[in-house]
């Protein structure tokens, strides 16, 4: 019951016509606050004994005062699981087999989860023939965490519920006017199950169209495979079966043809018994495989048409007319010798975006009965069809399509003509775009669909054919998301879940009584019609018969007379980071130095030093180390893209210039840090990889953010040693591989008797003694190591101004070296014929050449991280002894006791250690995934996350290490060869990286270790590292 | 020792002579069940989901068989219904159909391997009178407290009044000698004013200098040792939302540390159990003894009964069932290591086979559980240095230990001999 008591504060109050009432009500001080009696009186202000400051500094005093008496750590809290599940022990990581498709990287892998959060994805052994993961998918995790996602189906810019979305979109699905086609445009889908259910959702529907659309199209290769064998797909190429590799523009270790060759490869590269692969590479553009190859002719890309038309000719036999530069032609009878030589140990492959191109790679190969040529599997890790995709845009535009619904496509990005496709998206009555992010396309559909990261979805996929590999979820979905084959299956009004959608389909066609829970723990399967079932039976005899009427060599011809070429060329790639674009928003692909360029944050155009000097073009250091750039004004088909940055390419071919895809997003599902570069895709005419362009230089100068400003050896031959197949053969091992010596009372000593060293030496006969082992010979540079030590150890990003700064935190490195003469071998003789500091021979002029690398240099990579020197120069300057030597052969780092004198760093000769300048990790100065609370789960909770003002470096994953050896002891068990791994060689599926215990003395890496190639990097300076490198080998006695 | 053993054997003959009498009235009435059998029966087979005098996942059963003979069921139901519950509800018994339907069609185990006579015996125990609500025995124990804390007071009090008296008695004697004094006409001396001490120290420079050093390094040793000790919270003890006695579970109960922090075991981390490990016991045990409610209200100010339904309304049971609505508990973490440290509970807890005890103290006799050890790098380091590395019987150091003990000389080798030293073994 309210009460009618009326409370008064004041007499004043019962008078209901009171101005003293009235006035207080409006101002609570009757009087004016006399501000100007204290405050006006300047003169008394500045007399007064208290200043401001002084009564600033009181007030600090009291603060610290009293914060320093209330110094008591926070409360914090424990929150255990209500049930807890079984499969989880907090503290213990649960692997999960899994695949990352996301339409451009595919591979088979294991994901490790910490508490239920996918933290790093690792190789599936198990997957033997799904290749293995590359840098860009071991990056893929951060996607999950990308705070940026679509987290619910959005309406236009507004969140809608899944029921709104299923309710709205059926029904207008089911209210498209006859005639209107239903189209699906999706990236290839190598999955048995989906196609099965789009096949469904056409039969209740009725006139659908399925495009499949790359960003990146392969489909000459599926065009030229399709007419020759019937089916949609492309040869699967082996090279570990492989004696001579040929290759016409075809970069094999990047992302030719679905990519993941590189591990068969690299099986080859490593000398056995004398004996390993020889590869030429025919390129413009400086690739990862170019720079792996013995022997790299750099031509024009109509000059490569030319070269492969020849090759047939000379292979295969029939007369094709070329003409081509001399050296050229020459280079090219000798490959084709060397082709003949081998015979059916020999391959070629082309990367030519031409049906004739690709047509003659197969012919060769068929005609060779190459061994590393399989044309019976099938990789269907691209299915793009160039024509269908532009029948689309066409359809859209002329008002053909009622419904478009697009799956992990961004076309308003990826399609050089997307101004036609938002014109046809305009006429479209429903669009549905399925996608993770709100980005270019996206945004402009009416409904988008949130999806779940692969991390988070069910899926199957046939990436070669017979050869599976199975998706699941290793995570429950971060947000309201579903993924497009749930939708399918509620559009198609099947109510069971995907997953057992999956189950289903699998036990019906392709498991074959196998187990399903099987095929999901191991992640892949192969199946028994892996040989069995020739997939080219419908069709193949009408193309062989269409074989038969085609004359040999007809192919090879039409080549020869399509190179046309009239001023620069352009050869659009994808490069080993970014790949073609859709993981922009990841923070360490943007930082993961190219392999070639050592370039971070960037795209640019590549140009060759003449063509750089006709224009005027150059790159320049300025002062505080970093790498300059001019701007150039480039010009395709009536398209310019002002202000591309250039980079001048050693071994680029005079005449073409090159220019990576995967830049200039502009979306906003994107950082702002994260919209660098120019987009290429504007370029990428009829799907066309190469086109004509002009190039014109424009003012101002770019900055890149660089990691590597110094690009030749110097002839220092003892940073990388090498030596050519047929000296290693031949030769004693202190011929090519000669232990550096100082004189001892005037007698030469190796370096690495103990009479020459400073040091008394640690004892290490007990215990585990690790050592890593790298071979040049298996390294291709790829980087996929970069990344997975960047997961392992929460390497902090740090942006592009401080890569430019040199500030970069990678603990791992691959530098890359060219050379300044033809050869590096050259170049060591030149040094070696230095005589005084004057004149022609004269050490002064002579090392300033030096600086510049050759107009087709031979390439070496060699990754360094912290040498864990038995006799560390950094150990022994730490004032605080931060940095201290282990027993198992590491050099600890311990984080907590450093200062930050940073003398360590400045005593390191392989400068492998990194200081941080900053605090990367909640800081608003560093918005990375380290600032915010989502991208933070991807951190490894066995690793410290530094601070500002501590030096950091390698630590050998200790923390692996360590566990491994209690896991051991857990199990009272010796460890066997094989369980200790660091996060870089469990990433390199080259067999590159070798880690083990050398006390172990029947391990791999304590057979490496004695290994006549084995050498320590600037084993002059006495450090005794326990990193070990293998002498680079190179197959170049033929030349 | 002896009349122990006595007493033993009495009560052994008693008890035999007891089971015998039983035996025999038994086989002379079938009817009579057994209370004593059938409470072990009823533990054994029912306990699990009954209890006499309250609803659980089945129903309270006191009395039940006459209870059930107001609904006119007889024992022949009742023993259908125990062997078989489900057969007598397919076969459409109204009742067996009720019961079930109330009970949330949760179906009831079938005890086949009941025998006739178990279930009259089960059916004894449960038709025995409730005892008297044991807090009416518990009113003249309380009381008994009461009048200790009383007599404490007493003593104390008289003590003071005795204190009081000695004094009062001890000015007397003096005020009494001062007047003997007086009247032999004694004169207290008064002493002749020297220089004052303070005076005589301050002029002494060497002394003021000597003093100085020493409140100096007295400071500076008070100050240092301030300053260590800040971040080291041992002793710490939090307020935790649930009363958890250490005390009862670990000490009286005698449940082994790792049942609960099993990923001690396996895991860096020694784990917080999650609710579901409480109610593996606490589905049963709802409340505690009478004596050990009274004691945690007396000594210790909880009411123990009420921090068990606080863990039924976190985990959501509501006596009988999940809810499903929980309410996951936020307890406060006593132990941190900062993150720099890395410390493994299964190398220590399975590897080393410490016992817990010698890092987190008598955690059996700890009502609250508080930090017990310093936690330092120190403390850490020390252990390492003392503690000799359990080699036996582990493959994994049967080489090392070899090559190490003859490097060193020795047959036991520390973890510090072992390596357990380094930065790098917990610094990463």
């Amino acid at each position: 019951m309210s009460s009618n008591k009326k409370y008064w504060k004041s007499v004043e109050e019962l008078n209901d016509n009171s101005s003293i009432v009235e006035t207080l009500q409006q101002n609570e001080f009757v009087e004016e606050i006399p501000t100007d009696e204290f405050l006006g009186d300047k003169e008394a202000l500045e007399s007064s004994s208290t200043s401001r400051r002084d009564f600033l500094k009181y007030v600090g005093f009291s603060t610290a005062a009293a914060s320093l008496a209330a110094c008591e750590g926070p409360v914090i809290k424990s929150i255990p699981y209500v049930v807890q599940p079984t499969e989880i022990i907090p503290g213990v990581a649960n692997y999960y087999a899994t695949t990352i498709a996301n339409g451009f990287d595919f591979a088979s892998v294991l994901v490790k989860t910490r508490e239920g959060r996918p933290i790093k994805i690792e190789n599936n052994t198990d997957a033997a023939t799904n290749g293995t993961a590359n840098a860009r998918v071991n990056a893929s995790v951060l996607g999950l965490y990308d705070n940026l996602r679509v987290k619910t189906p959005m309406k236009g810019d507004s969140a809608i519920s899944w029921e709104t979305f299923m309710s709205e979109t059926t029904s207008k699905l089911n209210g498209l006017s006859d005639g209107k086609q239903i189209v699906f445009l999706t990236s290839t889908l190598p999955s048995p199950s989906t196609n099965t259910l789009i096949s469904e959702f056409a039969s209740k529907f009725g006139n659908v169209k399925h495009v499949v659309y790359d960003a990146v199209s392969e489909s000459a290769t599926l065009d030229a495979y399709e007419a020759k064998y019937g089916s949609r797909g492309m040869a699967n190429y082996d090279f570990s079966k492989a004696r001579t590799i040929v290759s016409v523009g075809g970069d094999f270790l990047g992302d030719w043809q679905g990519g993941g060759f590189d591990s068969g490869y690299a099986k080859k590269r490593i000398p056995d018994h004398g004996k390993m692969s020889r590869h030429i590479q025919f390129e413009s553009n400086m690739s990862l495989t170019g720079a792996n190859a013995d022997k790299r002719v750099p031509l024009t890309p109509s000059q490569q048409r030319l070269a492969l038309a020849k090759l047939y000719s000379l292979v295969v036999g029939g007369a094709v007319s070329v003409d081509l530069p001399k050296s050229i032609a020459e280079a090219v009878q000798q490959a084709a010798n060397e082709i003949k030589s081998a015979g059916s140990n020999a391959v070629v492959v082309t990367g030519i975006q031409d049906v004739n191109a690709q047509t003659v790679a197969l012919e060769i190969n068929e005609h060779l009965n190459s061994k590393a040529f399989d044309p019976k599997t099938t990789i269907n890790t691209r299915h793009g069809s160039d024509k269908a995709v532009m029948q689309l845009v066409a359809d859209m535009k002329a008002g053909n399509v009622g419904a478009l619904i697009t799956n992990g496509v961004n076309p308003m990005y990826t399609l050089p003509n997307a101004s036609d496709f938002k014109d046809g998206l305009g006429k479209v009555d429903l669009s549905i775009a399925f996608s993770m992010k709100q980005d270019e396309t996206a945004s402009n559909f009416e409904y988008i669909a949130a999806t779940p990261h692969n991390l988070e979805s069910w899926g199957d996929f046939e990436f070669k054919s017979g050869h599976y590999s199975m998706m699941q979820p290793t995570i429950r979905p971060l947000f309201d998301t579903k993924q497009f084959q749930e939708v399918l299956l509620a559009w198609t009004g099947n109510a069971s879940t995907y997953r057992n959608y999956i189950k289903a389909h699998w036990t019906n066609n392709i498991l074959n009584g196998a187990s399903f829970n099987k095929a999901v723990q191991d992640g892949v399967f192969v199946g028994t019609s892996a040989d069995a079932e020739p997939l080219v039976e419908t069709g193949s005899e009408s193309s062989e018969e269409q074989e038969i009427e085609t004359p040999s060599g007809n192919a090879a011809r039409a080549l020869a007379r399509s190179a046309s070429s009239n001023g620069m060329e352009l050869s659009l790639y994808t490069k080993i980071g970014m790949g073609d674009g859709q993981q922009a928003n990841n923070p360490w692909l943007q930082e993961f130095p190219d392999p070639i360029t050592r370039t971070t944050w960037d795209n640019y155009l590549t140009v060759s030093k003449v063509d750089a000097d006709a224009m005027g073009l150059v790159n320049e250091n300025v002062a505080n180390g970093g790498l300059n750039g001019s701007y150039v004004n480039v010009t395709v088909n009536g398209v310019t893209i002002d202000n591309v940055p250039v980079i001048i390419q050693p071994g680029q071919a005079k005449g073409s210039v090159g220019l990576a895809f995967g830049y200039g997003r502009t979306s906003a599902a994107l950082k702002e840090e994260m919209k660098t570069g120019v987009n290429a895709y504007s370029f990428y005419q009829n799907f066309n990889s190469v086109q004509n362009v002009t190039v014109e230089k424009a003012a101002g100068m770019h900055e890149f953010a660089c990691v590597q400003l110094h690009n030749t050896l110097m002839g220092r031959g003892d940073i990388i040693k090498e030596t050519n197949l047929e000296i290693f053969n031949t030769k004693d091992k202190h011929v090519w591989n000669k232990v550096p010596e100082v004189s001892l009372n005037h007698i030469e000593t190796p370096v690495t008797s103990p009479d020459v060293d400073l040091w008394e030496e640690f004892d290490r006969s007990v215990g585990h003694h690790f050592n890593l082992s790298i071979d040049l010979n298996a390294c291709t540079g790829c980087g996929a190591c970069v990344i997975a030590c960047h997961a392992e150890n929460n390497v902090p990003v740090v942006g592009k101004t401080e890569m430019r700064r040199s500030r970069d935190m990678h603990w791992l490195r691959i530098d890359r070296y060219y050379s300044h003469q033809d050869t590096f071998e050259a170049d060591d003789t030149k040094k070696e014929e230095f005589s005084g500091l004057f004149g022609d021979n004269g050490s002064l002029g002579g090392f300033g050449e030096m600086e510049s690398p050759a107009d087709n240099p031979q390439v070496a990579f060699q990754p360094v991280m912290c040498q864990h020197c038995n006799h560390a120069p950094c150990e022994t300057v730490c004032p605080v002894a931060a940095t201290a030597h282990g027993r198992q052969g590491q050099n600890h780092m311990a984080y907590n006791r450093c200062v930050g004198t940073r003398y360590c760093a400045n005593n390191c000769p392989y400068k492998v250690r990194r200081f941080n300048w900053f605090l990367y990790n909640k800081n608003d100065e560093f918005d990375y995934y380290m600032n915010d609370d989502l991208g933070r789960m991807v951190l490894n909770p066995d690793v410290t996350v530094r601070s500002r003002g501590v030096m950091e470096k390698c630590s050998m994953c200790i923390q692996k290490t360590q566990k491994t050896i209690l896991d051991a002891k857990r199990d009272g068990r010796p460890v066997k060869d094989g369980e200790f791994q660091t996060a870089c060689s469990a990433a390199c599926g080259n067999g590159a990286m070798v880690f083990g215990d050398i006390n172990d003395k029947d391990s791999k890496i304590a057979e490496l270790k004695e290994d006549d190639r084995m050498y320590h990097l600037l084993e002059h300076v006495g450090t005794k590292p326990n990193v070990i490198y293998q002498t680079k080998v190179r197959n170049t006695a033929k030349a | 020792m002896k009349q122990v053993i006595y007493r033993n054997l009495t009560s052994k003959i008693l008890s035999l002579g007891f089971i015998l009498l039983l035996t025999f009235s038994t086989s002379l009435n079938a009817q009579d069940g057994d209370p004593v059998n059938g409470k072990s029966l009823f533990n054994a087979n029912c306990a699990a989901c009954h209890k006499l005098d309250k609803d659980m996942t089945g129903p309270m059963l006191r009395n039940v068989e006459a209870r059930l003979a107001e609904e006119g069921l007889d024992r022949e139901w009742i023993n259908a219904w125990i062997r078989n519950s489900n057969a007598l509800i397919k076969a459409g018994d109204a009742y067996a159909n009720k019961i079930y339907n109330e009970w949330n069609q949760t179906a009831m185990n079938a005890f086949p391997q009941l025998s006739d006579q178990d279930i009259t015996n089960i059916l004894a125990y449960t038709a025995q009178p409730k005892p008297e609500p044991v807090v009416v025995d518990n009113g003249p124990i309380n009381g008994g407290g009461d009048q200790g804390g009383v007599s404490n007071n007493l003593i104390l009090g008289a003590l003071a009044v005795l204190f009081g008296l000695l004094a009062m008695a001890l000015v007397l004697v003096k005020r009494t000698l001062n007047r003997f004094a007086e009247a032999k006409g004694i004169e207290a001396v008064a002493e002749s004013k020297g220089k004052p001490i303070w005076r005589a120290f301050a002029e002494n420079q060497f002394l003021v200098l000597v003093t100085a050093i020493f409140f100096l390094l007295a400071s500076g040793y008070f100050v240092y040792g301030y300053f260590m000790q800040v971040g080291v919270n041992q002793g710490y003890e939090p307020v935790q939302p649930i009363h958890y006695s250490h005390r009862i579970h670990a000490g009286d109960n005698g449940i082994d540390c790792k049942y609960c922090h099993s990923s001690a075991r396996v895991s860096k981390h020694s784990g917080i159990p999650s609710l579901n490990v409480c109610m593996n016991c606490h589905k049963s045990i709802s409340n505690v003894s009478a004596e050990t409610l009274a004691e945690g209200k007396t000594n210790y100010g909880v009411d123990y009964d009420a921090e068990i339904q606080e863990l039924y309304k976190a985990v959501g049971w509501d006596g009988q069932k999940y809810t499903g609505d929980s309410k996951p508990v936020k307890w406060i973490r006593i132990h941190n290591l900062p993150d720099f440290a890395y410390f493994n509970h299964s190398q220590h807890v399975s590897v080393a086979g410490i016992e817990c005890q010698t890092c987190h103290g008598p955690v059996e006799e700890m009502e609250i559980m508080y930090q017990h050890a310093p936690l330092t790098m120190g403390w850490c380091i020390n252990c390492h240095r003392e503690t000799n590395v359990k080699v036996k019987d582990n493959g994994y150091y049967t080489k090392i230990h070899e090559e190490l003990s003859k490097k060193y000389g020795v047959d036991q080798l520390t973890a510090a001999q072992m390596g357990g030293l380094e930065c790098g073994k917990c610094h990463y």
